[in-house]
């Protein structure tokens, strides 16, 4: 791979033949495949691929490795020194522990790279359609053993799960370029190290052999290799003579051992300057090549590259003069760091584009890109206008306790008086833990098992001698729902004010407030772009009472509950409003459509939103019982696996993803499934269902989201999905509604919040070390417009709620319709006749017709109300019907008005 | 009578500063529950509404009272009033020797009254009486076989102002009254709602005094129910509320009102934000969801309602 890569800066290989290579590689598996022959030898090549890309990314990382001084490191390989939060490591098998025992604010880095080891490799990707059983025999994902990418280049962080301080950086350096002369010595070498040709894993006796991975293909395999081996050879002989041995030690790693000491404290920064840039045709080689992976989605994860390129363009790389080195080191100097990172930025504008208002704005006001590419600026400067995406939107959280339901909470629904006292009881208590929590948890040496834990655990034990476990798994689910659901929650803590601020400000403003924003600087700094899975604001509060309260009835409850609503959400059809469109005629389909898909887009949200949150929970209780805080060792984890491959999952997610992918729902599906694995333990990926599900994600990631290829699906679609699941590799519907949004990506992304955090450490002068991060500041004035139709429903039954809202959506379209009838036809006649008659239109200001039409349109509903008194039980007090009836009535109204700004005032 | 209703909002201080509460209970500490007393601390502090101070008072007696009860009931202190009480009842049969006894020994008269009755009945037929016969005979001293002890029981209930039969009737009346004046506050409003007792057909566990149909919104917070206090809210007894109370409703209804009408410490209500707004008085500041929603529509629409 090395001298692949060095014949091509020496131009002893032709970047377009290399370039060709890496996409038909991606196109390989992504078309339909028909034969079994076209499949493999596609899938060949891009095993080779497999073996070129994370190459070429360590690469880059080992050359700027001295460069990157600040910020979180993004090295693919081992880390030169321990930073055991901001680790990005691409190519690394680095899985922390979970901190079982994580009382308040233990976010111990459970997993720093989770990609190859953990989920075997992108060998799984064999596991999808058609190809399900194949995964069985083939990957028992071993360490070391299953690795495509485990080559001599890229081994796996020492294995052991954390601790990077105890085990001492076990960097390999040797680069081994294909070639002859290898030694014989070195097993492992690019093409012998796949596990294809040793079939001896436990488990493939189990399931009959099937297709492809007998004996004979093996066989063929093994041809196969020596044939592309000599494919290659014969290449890099077209161009010129075999490697000379002397670019031997020019490879990266050198460089890289004699920077490790050297790393000077000095901040002596350079100003990057474009006539200063130092290699530029080999830079825009290694630049063509990086982003052909990225948009051939060749890497794990896009946006860690995309990360590791804006380190690039914000480095404050201190100047050493070693001309020795220089000569060799592409990615050293500051001049060639921003070269590459403005280049690639430019070539990847497309996905630059989908980045938030802020981080775009930061980007174009960024002296480098100005400097290095005016043109890139421009296009920067523009997309922001376009832009959408906010880092967190700021919705009024209005916390409320669950409410008292009589229905479901008064003494008829409890077995005896005592059950139902002590019950009663139980909610004072957990409430009052929540408040004491909130209170307190903030607070420095508070640990929530110590302060809450015996009171927590003496209600779980009352609550046994009552058998209330299901009353009290509703409550606590339905306050979790109410408390997390938000996006506030779950976006990082604090961003929202800091986002807004620096859109108010701008990069230049920014700089200028410094001196204000030392005194709100938090001291946590950039997280870089992989930061583990978390449980962020109240989430916190759940999952360490789960911890603290540790009871198994409680837990089944809850895993029962959380199934039944998850599997409910997942069924939730995208695109038809809660029967509506059946009744209704194509037609008005068409004329709504706008209007339809804002709803579809909102109701989509809300309910991904939900998902996630309930299957993180889910997976965090059906994987809690399994959770270690060291990686189990080979033969234990054998026995666990065939222990636990006997009982039935909780979910049957295998199940559940193919039906999706049959459905065309993964837009919905694959998020939450995301949430739901995030939360495995050591062995759950070993496990055939789950591993068969990571394989599946795995093939699906390559052959359907790859973002330059505008097929089926929408490209912000595929960009969420590309997130959440570069996301959970560590590498990386009715899917062609339009349905998520940028707001949606960011809700769902945070770490999409950290490019925005990187670029303004940098404007703010302060590196990433220091933090760069403002306060979060409340916004005091209560919000009291939204909340009171809200707090209506609070203590109503809730089929109060939906019978107005759906009364309010068909009223809102039937008006709509109305309009269309008869005032807009009304106003084109009277704009027609106007403009027939000549006039000057003081009139006809488009504004002023949509107050007029609204006005008009506000007492139409009334007409409509009907329905709700009819609809309502008949006990019903006259207010609460009468406030019903006004919340409808403004809702109807709200809706059909927005429809009408939104295609009137256009004219 | 002790208890004048003052429930007209009056122009008096009702929402106290901490410091202004620690002055009046300073005071408080000299005196004993007897009329004189409370007109020296209404001389002491004529910005304060009578029923503030009484409120605080009887507050800060009870505590003492529970701080120094356990001195006076020891079987041989008990025994030693017993035999005091019958010398000196005996030697002057008029006289009320059992107020001037319990107010010798710094005990509140109501409470002498019972140790001693108990003590009595006990000396009547050898048995432990029940604490039914007991409170009867004290609300009704006729009932007691002795006319001396009967009229002295008597005297201690009527002159004692934090403690006894007499009390607890004026306590509850004055509750329930201000509970009437919240409902009729509230439908002067227009504003509908369900009270304790049709909650408790309906099955709730707890159960605040008033249940808003509608929420409203109070000085810019959400009121879902409200809870009526006819008396001063101090640190100890409002944190026994919220705990007991308050926070209980908020765990059920959401967001609340409680009226102290006899006013509170006005750093208690520091709460607001999450959810227990403290008033001492009906609150003036009230948004309702339907004028919202009316103000959403234009003027314009609004006549064509009429035409």
């Amino acid at each position: 791979m090395a001298a692949l890569l060095e014949s091509l800066l020496s131009h002893k290989v032709d970047i377009i033949k290399v370039v060709d290579w890496l996409k038909s590689a991606g196109v390989g598996l992504k078309r339909v495949i028909l034969s079994r022959e076209e499949h493999l030898s596609a899938f060949y090549l891009r095993l080779l691929c497999s073996e070129f890309v994370p190459f070429l990314l360590n690469f880059l990382r080992e050359q700027s490795s001295q460069a990157l001084t600040h910020g979180p490191a993004t090295p693919a390989k081992t880390p030169s020194r321990p930073r055991p939060a901001a680790q990005t490591h691409v190519f690394s098998e680095k899985r922390g522990c979970k901190s079982a025992s994580g009382g308040n604010g233990t976010r111990a880095a459970r997993r720093g790279g989770h990609y190859i080891d953990e989920t075997g490799g992108r060998r799984s990707v064999r596991g999808g359609e058609g190809y399900g059983r194949i995964i069985e025999q083939v990957s028992p994902p071993s360490v070391g053993q299953l690795n495509f990418n485990n080559l001599e280049e890229f081994p796996p962080v020492g294995s052991s799960p954390i601790s990077p301080a105890a085990s001492k950086p076990t960097r390999r350096i040797n680069p081994t370029p294909v070639s002859a002369e290898r030694p014989r010595s070195k097993p492992k070498t690019c093409f012998t190290s796949t596990p294809f040709s040793k079939p001896s894993s436990p488990l493939s006796g189990v399931v009959p052999l099937e297709g492809s991975m007998t004996g004979g293909s093996s066989l063929s395999l093994q041809e196969e290799r020596e044939l592309l081996k000599k494919e290659k050879t014969k290449r890099a002989q077209q161009v010129g003579s075999p490697q000379p041995s002397s670019l031997e030690p020019c490879t990266p790693t050198k460089t890289v051992l004699k920077t490790g000491s050297k790393v000077t404290p000095e901040q002596q920064t350079t100003c990057p300057e474009p006539s200063k840039v130092t290699f530029s045709l080999e830079l825009d080689l290694l630049v063509e090549l990086y982003s052909t992976c990225i948009s051939e989605n060749l890497v794990p994860n896009i946006f860690l590259e995309l990360f590791f390129v804006m380190q690039l363009l914000t480095s404050r790389s201190p100047h050493t003069h070693d001309d020795e080195q220089e000569s060799l080191c592409y990615l050293r100097l500051v001049h060639n760091c921003v070269y590459f990172a403005v280049k690639v930025l430019e070539n990847q504008f497309q996905l630059v584009a989908h980045l938030d208002k802020c981080t775009l704005r930061l980007l174009a006001e960024n002296e480098r890109v100005a400097s290095f590419s005016p043109h890139l600026r421009d296009l920067l400067t523009q997309a922001q206008d376009k832009s959408t995406a906010k880092l967190s939107p700021s919705v009024s959280t209005f916390i409320h306790s669950v409410p008292f339901q009589p229905d479901t909470d008064n003494r008829s629904n409890f077995s005896s008086d005592k059950a139902f006292h002590i019950f009663k009881k139980q909610r004072d208590i957990f409430y009052e833990v929540l408040r004491e929590w909130e209170d307190f948890h903030k607070e420095p040496g508070w640990n929530f098992d110590t302060a809450l834990g015996n009171r927590i655990r003496g209600m779980m034990s009352q609550m046994t001698s009552a058998g209330n476990h299901s009353h009290f798994a509703r409550l606590f689910l339905k306050q979790l729902i109410q408390m997390c659901k938000g996006p506030r929650v779950n976006s990082t803590s604090g961003d929202a004010p800091d986002a807004d601020l620096l859109g108010m400000l701008g990069a230049e403003g920014l700089g200028r407030l410094k001196r204000l924003e030392e005194r709100l600087i938090q001291p946590h700094g950039v997280v870089g772009p992989c930061s583990p899975p978390s449980f962020p604001g109240y989430q916190e509060f759940f999952r360490d009472f789960l911890q603290a309260a540790s009871c198994c009835q409680l837990n089944q409850h809850l895993q029962d509950s959380l199934c039944q609503q998850l599997l409910q959400l997942d069924e939730v059809s995208i695109l038809s409003p809660p029967a509506s469109i059946c009744e209704r005629d194509k037609e008005e389909e068409e004329e709504d459509g706008d209007m339809e898909q804002q709803d579809e887009k909102q109701r989509f949200s809300s309910v991904l939103l939900l998902a996630r949150l309930l299957a993180k929970f889910l997976g965090f209780i059906s994987f809690l019982p399994y959770q270690t805080s060291e990686k189990p060792s080979r033969e234990i984890q054998d026995t666990a696996i065939a222990l636990r491959s006997k009982s039935v999952p909780v979910l049957d997610v295998c199940a559940v993803l193919r039906n999706s992918i049959r459905r065309r729902h993964t837009i919905l599906t694959v998020p939450w499934l995301v949430e739901f694995l995030s939360m495995l333990d050591f062995i759950g990926p070993r496990l055939l269902c789950y591993r068969t599900t990571l394989g599946t994600l795995l093939l699906f990631a390559c052959r359907k989201l790859v973002l330059d290829r505008c097929e089926e699906m929408c490209y912000l679609n595929k960009l969420l999905m590309v997130s959440v699941l570069g996301w959970l590799f560590q590498v990386s519907y009715n899917d062609c509604i339009p349905l998520v949004d940028q707001q949606l990506l960011y809700t769902c992304c945070p770490f999409l919040g950290e490019f925005r955090k990187l670029l303004a450490a940098f404007v703010s002068g302060s590196t990433a070390k220091s933090g760069g991060i403002i306060r979060k500041i409340t916004p005091t004035s209560a919000e009291l417009k939204d909340t009171p139709a809200q707090a209506f429903f609070h203590n109503q039954p809730p089929s109060l709620r939906r019978t107005v809202e759906f009364v309010a959506e068909r009223v809102g379209s039937n008006a709509v319709k109305h309009m269309k009838a008869t005032l807009v036809n009304e106003l084109v006649g009277r704009g027609e006749k106007m403009l027939r008659d000549g006039l000057g239109s003081p009139n006809s200001n488009p504004s002023k017709l949509n107050d007029s039409i609204c006005a008009q349109l506000c007492d139409r509903p009334a007409v409509f109300l009907l329905p709700i008194r009819i609809l309502l039980p008949h006990e019903t007090s006259p207010t609460v019907l009468a406030t019903s009836e006004n919340i409808t009535k403004r809702l109807a109204t709200e809706k059909a008005c927005s429809w009408l700004s939104a295609n009137i005032t256009g004219n | 009578m002790l208890h004048t209703i003052d429930m007209k909002p009056t122009n008096t201080l009702m929402r106290l500063s901490r410091a202004e509460y620690k002055e009046i209970v300073r005071w408080t500490e000299k005196l004993r529950p007897t009329r004189r007393c409370m007109k020296i601390l209404k001389d002491k502090f004529p910005s304060h509404s009578q029923s503030t101070l009484l409120s605080i008072f009887s507050l800060e007696y009870q505590k003492w009272i529970k701080r120094t009860f356990s001195r006076h009931h020891v079987p041989d202190v008990i025994e030693s009033y017993y035999q005091r009480y019958l010398s000196e009842a005996k030697a002057q049969p008029t006289a009320p020797v059992l107020l001037e006894l319990a107010n010798e020994v710094d005990l509140s008269p109501a409470l002498m009254a019972r140790i001693i009755l108990d003590r009595f009945l006990q000396g009547q037929d050898g048995g432990m009486p029940s604490k039914s016969v007991l409170n009867s005979m004290l609300k009704e001293p006729s009932l007691i076989p002795d006319q001396i002890l009967a009229s002295n029981v008597y005297q201690c209930t009527i002159n004692d102002c934090c403690y006894g039969p007499l009390v607890d009737c004026i306590k509850h009346a004055i509750g329930h009254e201000h509970e009437v004046l919240l409902r009729e506050k509230l439908k002067e409003k227009n504003l509908s709602f369900l009270d304790e007792n049709h909650l408790r057909t309906m099955g709730y566990d707890k159960t605040p005094d008033i249940i808003l149909e509608v929420p409203v919104a109070v000085e810019g917070h959400i009121v879902h129910w409200i809870e009526s206090k006819a008396s001063f809210g101090d640190d100890q007894s409002h944190q026994t509320y919220l705990n007991e109370q308050f926070w209980s409703y908020w765990n059920r209804f959401g967001p609340g009102l409680v009226i102290y009408w006899y006013g509170f410490i006005g750093e208690l209500d520091c709460q607001r934000d999450r959810g227990i707004l403290l008033k001492d008085c009906f609150p003036t500041d009230i948004v309702t969801l339907c004028h919202a929603t009316q103000q959403d529509r234009s003027p314009e629409s609004q006549n064509k309602d009429k035409e």
